[in-house]
């Protein structure tokens, strides 16, 4: 029941830290910061799913975050062009509409397809993969390689995506100026209750049954197999909603920081996701926004103060966070839990939360 | 019972105080304004780090000598400069909100900033829409003129179109087309297509390699099949390296086959190496070898705090850019962006590469077209110049023949 109650306590008050402290605290430019660090946590959260409880280790989530944005900045492009060509087809010399832009200047198909498109590339390469047994380090260079390939297409067809420059420039956001502060005040909302629904519905699953039989899977896949399950299956749905994640995450960060671009998509962005999740915890799904938001921050903070050598420090926090807390700093948090309780000796230690994952047995005193 | 209910609590207050403390120490200098006090604030963003910090780091010190030199003298207004030197990363969303933030927390009165196009599409929207400055330093393709930029560096018909005169008056009639795959090289070459088309020149071939390519053979052997009077390269960065060194093992030195290159300077020369080199052809506005008063004194400054370090036309537009926005502001009495704006139209001074004006339509620059063999030294030697600073013309509209390109 504490438990239970002090999940309830935390989750509330950082949601009034983020929608209602936050809000009045920061200047509006700050405030778009954060909203650009809530839609990576969006995308680490999905990672938290895949890989903290699933052990799909997902180097390539950059590919499922780009699908989205690119959909929408695809609808944004169209919308600002009304009719005409958007402006980097104009110079990058296309003369007719590509057939595959069509579709997105209706905002209902170019929002569906955030989602879809992600889930069905997820999906269709999860039956490939999972089914053929592929894990472990083949399947994270495998999608580390799918972010490369990615980048290579979006780059090469510069008529078509907008090259590296990406897609950007956009004047109309739904109706309101992208730059107006009433705007970015308003996206930042958008961003933290997108946030807030998905960690929810994650970690209904997590709790759920299915969550369950993904943990199995996770820490023993042949043994859920002998019992009759199909890990396969249970792995495809899992990656696929992570996917589905970073393309909800990839739509909103083009509103919010005003540019999609393969720079954002590649091998290094998509690491960067998953070094944020391992700083945060893994295996605590507010773990993974936690790392998300602290390391986009130091990125902003020591870059900030630092502008020769911020990625030294950054690395350094890596390094340290790594060496010292392997479990992250969810993990630090629950041991240091563990001591305070093991030495009042008042109550057994509580069951950890929200993953149940999250403690090995010789943790627990007898 | 008690104790149980009370210790989340405790930690539910105690956690966002804490990551208030953390991140809410902004809210207090939102009231600074970029002229207020005694000095002025002025953004100064390039890649200090990532693939493109190699060129862009030179940019960023040669417009911090600007500064000085500025502050030595008293600074703009009776104010000295204060640079807010930020890192862009070479990653164009970074150098959006870096940009946002040294428009509305440094409350910056201009910035200089950007080299690759992406990254200066990637701030146009920001400068655009919060009305704030952004002087561009970097030769680039042109077509475009935003309202709150001001560039420094050549547009098309101050380094690509005298480029291709020259191999014109050279008698080179066919011509293979090298590029890295972006924007620049892509839009250049468009051009270079409707120049050639109406001179009586032929393109041979047109290839496109990713950024930080570095394997050519193929594409030597195509060049090799091909047999064109000359190439024009606009490749980028280290695929400058692969492509020399393999041209010239494969036997084709600047004597059998010239290449006319826009974005190699002298810092390029450095890494391709001289002997790989030599001889080639590249255009530019400004060589560290060019003559006069004014640039022996910038070089002498430049080398005084970089020792060994070669200036370059990049790092010179960037240097002339801090100068002509202080001119700007002097002659506006304000650092007032729309004041500033207005006073720039039609400011001349004296810069290493001679005489430069603001042109006030285009918020280009006049700029004298030089062509520049590589000597033995690593530096570049000038072989053809327009007899005059010529006017900017980032759409090519006084050329009949670039009717159909924008």
């Amino acid at each position: 029941m504490s438990d239970r109650l002090r999940g309830y306590t935390l989750f509330a008050s950082i949601s009034l830290l983020i929608l209602v402290v936050a809000p009045l605290a920061l200047p509006a430019f700050r405030l778009d910061e954060l909203a650009k660090y809530l839609c990576f946590a969006i995308a680490a959260l999905g990672i938290g799913l895949a890989w903290g409880q699933g052990g799909m280790l997902t180097l390539g989530q950059g590919v499922f975050f780009g699908l989205g944005g690119y959909a929408m900045g695809m609808y944004l492009k169209l919308h600002d062009a009304g009719g005409d060509l958007p402006d980097f087809m104009v110079w990058s010399g296309v003369e007719k509409l590509p057939a595959l832009w069509g579709p997105f200047g209706n905002p209902v198909v170019a929002i569906g397809a955030v989602i879809v498109v992600p889930v069905a590339i997820a999906t269709l390469l999860g039956v490939l993969v999972f089914r053929q047994r592929v894990r472990g380090a083949y399947f994270a260079i495998l999608t580390q390689a799918l972010a490369a390939a990615f980048v290579i297409l979006l780059v090469g067809q510069q008529g078509l995506t907008g090259g590296t420059n990406g897609l950007t420039n956009f004047y109309d956001v739904f109706g309101r100026d992208p730059e107006a502060e009433s705007t970015q005040r308003g996206l930042y909302f958008v961003t933290a209750i997108v946030l807030g629904v998905l960690y929810l519905g994650a970690r209904q699953l997590v709790k759920s049954r299915f969550g369950r039989l993904l943990v199995a899977v996770r820490d023993g896949e042949d043994r859920v197999r002998f019992l009759g399950y199909n890990p396969a299956t249970v792995k495809t749905i899992t990656f696929a909603v992570s996917a589905g994640m970073a393309g909800i995450a990839g739509a909103l960060f083009v509103p919010v920081v005003g540019i999609i671009s393969p720079s954002l998509l590649g091998v290094v962005p998509s690491l960067e996701l998953v070094v944020a999740v391992a700083v945060g915890g893994r295996y605590a799904l507010a773990g993974a926004i936690l790392g998300a938001v602290a390391m986009n921050y130091a990125k902003t903070a020591f870059s900030e103060e630092w502008a020769g050598g911020w990625l030294y420090l950054q690395g350094a926090l890596f390094i340290l966070v790594m060496t010292l807390a392997p479990r992250g700093a969810v993990g630090v948090y629950q041991q240091a839990r563990d001591a305070l309780a093991r030495r009042r000796g008042d109550r057994p230690p509580p069951e950890p939360e929200p993953a149940p994952a999250v403690k090995t047995p010789k943790e627990v005193p007898a | 019972m008690r104790k149980k209910f009370f210790r989340p609590l405790a930690a539910a207050l105690v956690l966002p105080a804490a990551l208030l403390t953390a991140c809410g120490g902004e809210s207090g200098d939102t009231a600074e304004a970029g002229a207020a006090g005694n000095t002025i604030k002025v953004g100064v963003l390039h890649s200090l780090s990532g693939t493109m910090s190699i060129s862009e780091v030179t940019v960023k010190n040669s417009e911090l000598l600007a500064i000085e030199e500025i502050n030595a003298k008293g600074g703009v207004l009776g104010k000295k400069l204060e640079p807010v030197v930020e890192d862009g990363a070479s990653d164009w969303p970074t150098f959006a909100q870096k940009a946002q933030k040294l428009i509305k927390k440094d409350k910056v009165a201009t910035v200089f900033g950007g080299w690759t196009s992406a990254s200066r599409k990637a701030m146009l929207p920001v400068f655009e829409r919060n009305k704030a400055l952004l002087w561009y330093p970097v030769q680039y393709e042109g077509l475009e003129s935003s309202p709150y930029i001001f560039y420094t560096g050549a547009t098309t018909n101050q380094q690509i179109v005298p480029g291709l005169d020259y191999l014109k008056e050279k008698g080179k009639k066919k011509i293979y087309l090298v590029g890295s795959d972006y924007v620049f090289p892509r839009t250049a070459n468009k051009i270079i297509k409707a120049y050639a088309k109406a001179n009586g020149m032929q393109i041979l071939g047109e290839e496109y390699t990713p950024l930080g390519h570095t394997e050519y053979s193929t594409l030597v052997n195509k060049i090799s099949d091909a047999k064109p009077d000359a190439v024009f390269n606009t490749l980028n960065g280290d695929s400058n390296v692969a492509f020399f060194k393999q041209l010239k093992s494969a036997g084709f030195d600047a004597a059998k086959l010239p290449v006319m290159s826009v974005s190699i300077a002298e810092e390029e020369v450095k890494g391709i190496g001289v002997p790989n080199i030599e001889g080639q052809l590249v255009a530019w506005n400004y060589y560290q070898t060019t003559s006069g008063a004014t640039n022996d004194a910038f070089v002498k400054a430049f080398q005084a705090k970089h020792k060994g370090a070669v200036t370059s036309d990049p790092m010179e537009a960037g240097y002339n850019a801090v100068h002509l926005w202080a001119a700007a502001a002097e002659k506006a009495g304000s650092v007032e962006v729309e004041a500033v704006k207005k006073a720039a139209a039609g400011i001349s001074l004296d810069l290493p590469e001679g005489k430069v004006t603001i042109d006030g339509p285009t918020q280009h620059v006049y700029k004298t077209a030089r062509i520049g063999v590589i000597g033995k030294d690593g530096l570049i030697k000038e072989v053809w110049s327009s007899k005059e600073p010529i006017k900017p013309d980032p759409y090519l509209k006084s050329y009949p023949w670039a009717s159909g390109l924008s």
